[in-house]
């Protein structure tokens, strides 16, 4: 059973970043819950479309794919085609981006201290797409299949050190102008892209320039998986081994220091595999906004700040809500196809909004 | 020391278990700027193991920054800070982490702790990074919390404290982390008065040797054995209590008037006026 504790009422975020906490053994229910939550779901996108296809021979056709004696194959060829090459890849690269972009917004968010960090707002997406825009533009290539995310890590880096760079002081980072310079870095690069992308002259120049500016899933395929999916894993092993350590930079960076944790040295890794995590996820799905601003703050409700729990909920978390985001973008207006980004700025805007307008409530209360 | 109790004050907080020994804390002549500003120079002080130094001056004196030289977040540009026989400075984070503790008010996070989470996290320097607290961790931060008096705010948000609430879950934090020193910037500020002395009683039972900064004279005469006084970043005086804490040494560097009232059985009071009128009246110019 999943046991809810609501403590105090806090003046600061208006009910937004309130612990109500999971405790025990329901936090690894919760877990279990949610991978199952996720299977199913996995299933029933598969299933969803235009085409007509039950869950059973979705199923039928997973198995088939493993033991191809165990069914036998009485569907369409086409359906075939849809489930395993079609459908199947592209909800496992929605779970995938999902959960990368969450991970790495709840650990913007603790390297910054700040409600409002995520890899869009702090330039890191934009960032990225610029980079794998501009080798595809240019045609280089020179890191093989693998090109397009070494630029787009490389532009993912970029935009982030200018974010940070703009938003430094003597006085370390200020909340609001960390949020301002992102905004700035943001909207440079993103019409860098546009302007790389309509300079050209490929076809279809639009279509391309939403893909980047608010991403899409269409393109996933197998051979695609492999290195987001190794990237994740060892990025949240990485991330749970420094769980404890990225409490205390949240705590605040007086308390990390005495309690043997340099804060500016953690910063440094973080930095690169936030970069590493996000060149990744913008290269193959372009840019999905505010996932990773919303899914950390939902997580946290539930099981409040400590980054053990926080990390593998929000990772759970995110896949669910971008697989569903994605189911939403391909139903919506069938047979065509929203850009994901609309789906998840829909929900993740509003969400933003309220978290800004406490924020500033809190800093005037602070002065 | 305060010794005599009245009917008013609560029974003594139950004795928690003695931590490791506590080593000597030494500053020798200890520089520290900030960007191109000198904001201490040559401070040297000696705590020896047990004691309870504390640190007074006006705003501006360095207190603050000369703390921080302490606990790792500054580092000296000239001078040895030494903790028992080691240079701090030389030492690894996490051993540096398990010989002091500090006790500081972080700027006001908008991510949520509870009391539990924030005192757990003083065995941070001990745990490795898989595993999970063990049995004999959270039985010390049940003993810290019972110590200080808070038992029940344990699942508490720690934003959610009173000023005087988060003293205590910091001193509980610094007392589950074992440290053999104990740093305190501030300790009672924005403490009423009661708080002021739970928390300073706190700090003495402890027993571990002890570098406080503090605002009240009065205060730091009552609780510290021996006092430092600072002002732009020198030590003017240090030493015991009586020989330092004299109207003569505190009139120039508070720049107020000082009167000194002995008190039988106990530390001195100290009473001060101003005598810098000619300075807040509008319309003179300063001399």
């Amino acid at each position: 059973m999943v046991r809810l504790i609501r403590s105090g009422a806090t003046p600061l975020l208006g009910g937004v970043v309130r612990p109500h906490r999971v405790a025990g053994l329901g936090f690894a229910a919760a877990l279990v819950g949610l991978s199952i939550g996720l299977v199913v779901s996995i299933v029933l996108a598969v299933t969803l479309g235009p085409a007509d296809i039950s869950p059973v021979t979705a199923w039928r056709i997973g198995i088939h794919q493993f033991w191809p004696d165990a069914v036998s194959a009485d569907w369409l060829a086409a359906h075939e085609r849809i489930v395993w090459h079609i459908r199947l890849p592209r909800a496992l690269l929605a779970v995938l981006v999902g959960a990368t972009l969450a991970v790495v917004g709840t650990v913007l968010q603790a390297m910054v201290r700040n409600p409002l960090a995520d890899p869009t707002i702090l330039g890191g997406t934009s960032g990225a797409a610029a980079g794998a825009v501009c080798v595809i533009v240019l045609g280089w290539v020179f890191a093989g299949a693998y090109t397009l995310s070494v630029a787009a890590f490389a532009g993912g880096l970029i935009g982030y050190g200018l974010a940070f760079m703009l938003a430094s002081s003597s006085g370390g980072l200020s909340p609001l102008r960390l949020v301002l310079a992102g905004i700035a870095v943001s909207y440079l690069f993103s019409a860098v892209t546009s302007m790389l992308i309509f300079i050209s002259e490929q076809s279809q120049t639009a279509r391309i320039a939403l893909f980047w500016m608010l991403g899409a899933l269409g393109g996933a395929r197998w051979d695609q998986l492999g290195l987001p999916a190794l990237l994740l894993v060892a990025g949240l092993v990485y991330l749970l081994s420094q769980a404890r350590a990225l409490n205390l930079l949240l705590f605040g960076d007086e308390t990390a220091t005495s309690m043997g944790i340099p804060p500016n040295r953690l910063r440094r890794v973080l930095f690169v595999v936030v970069a590493l995590l996000t060149g990744t996820s913008v290269a193959l799905a372009g840019g999905v906004g505010f996932v990773g601003l919303v899914i950390p703050h939902a997580a946290r409700m539930v099981v409040g700040s400590d980054h053990r729990r926080v990390l593998p909920l929000a990772a759970l978390v995110g896949a669910l809500f971008l697989l569903w985001s994605d189911v939403l973008a391909r139903l919506v207006i069938q047979p065509r196809e929203l850009p994901i980004g609309v789906i998840t700025a829909l929900v993740g805007a509003p969400v933003f909004a309220l978290l800004l307008r406490s924020r500033l409530r809190g800093s005037d209360h602070a002065r | 020391m305060p010794g005599n109790n009245s009917e008013a004050c609560n029974a003594n907080p139950p004795s928690i278990r003695a931590g490791p020994a506590p080593l000597s804390l030494t500053l020798s002549e200890i520089t520290v700027a900030i960007g191109s500003a000198e904001i201490c120079s040559e401070v040297s002080l000696v705590a020896e193991p047990g004691q309870v130094v504390g640190i007074v001056g006006p705003n501006g004196s360095g207190k603050t920054t000369l703390l921080r030289a302490v606990y790792r977040v500054l580092r000296p540009r000239l001078g040895r800070v030494v903790v028992g026989d080691d240079d701090l400075w030389e030492l690894q984070p996490s051993e540096a982490a398990r010989r002091i503790a500090v006790v500081v008010q972080e700027p006001r996070s908008d991510f949520e702790f509870t009391v539990r989470e924030v005192v757990m996290m003083g065995r941070s320097p001990y745990q490795s990074p898989f595993a999970r607290e063990s049995a004999a961790d959270r039985q010390r931060v049940h003993d810290a919390l019972a110590h200080v008096g808070i038992t029940a705010l344990a699942t508490r948000s720690f934003s959610t404290l009173s000023g005087g609430e988060k003293q205590r879950a910091l001193i509980a934090r610094a007392l589950v982390q074992e440290a053999r020193v104990l740093i305190l910037d501030e300790p009672t500020n924005h403490l009423d008065i009661r708080y002021q002395l739970e928390v300073l009683e706190l700090v003495r039972g402890i027993g571990v040797t002890t570098l406080m900064s503090i605002h009240d004279v009065n205060l730091a005469a009552q609780y510290s054995d021996h006092v430092v006084v600072l002002q732009g970043g020198r030590v003017q005086a240090a030493g015991p209590v009586e020989t330092v804490l004299r109207p003569e040494v505190l009139e120039p560097v508070f720049g107020v008037k000082v009167e000194r009232v002995a008190r039988a059985g106990g530390r001195p009071l100290y009473w001060f006026q101003s005598c810098a009128h000619s300075q807040i009246s509008p319309g003179r110019p300063d001399s």
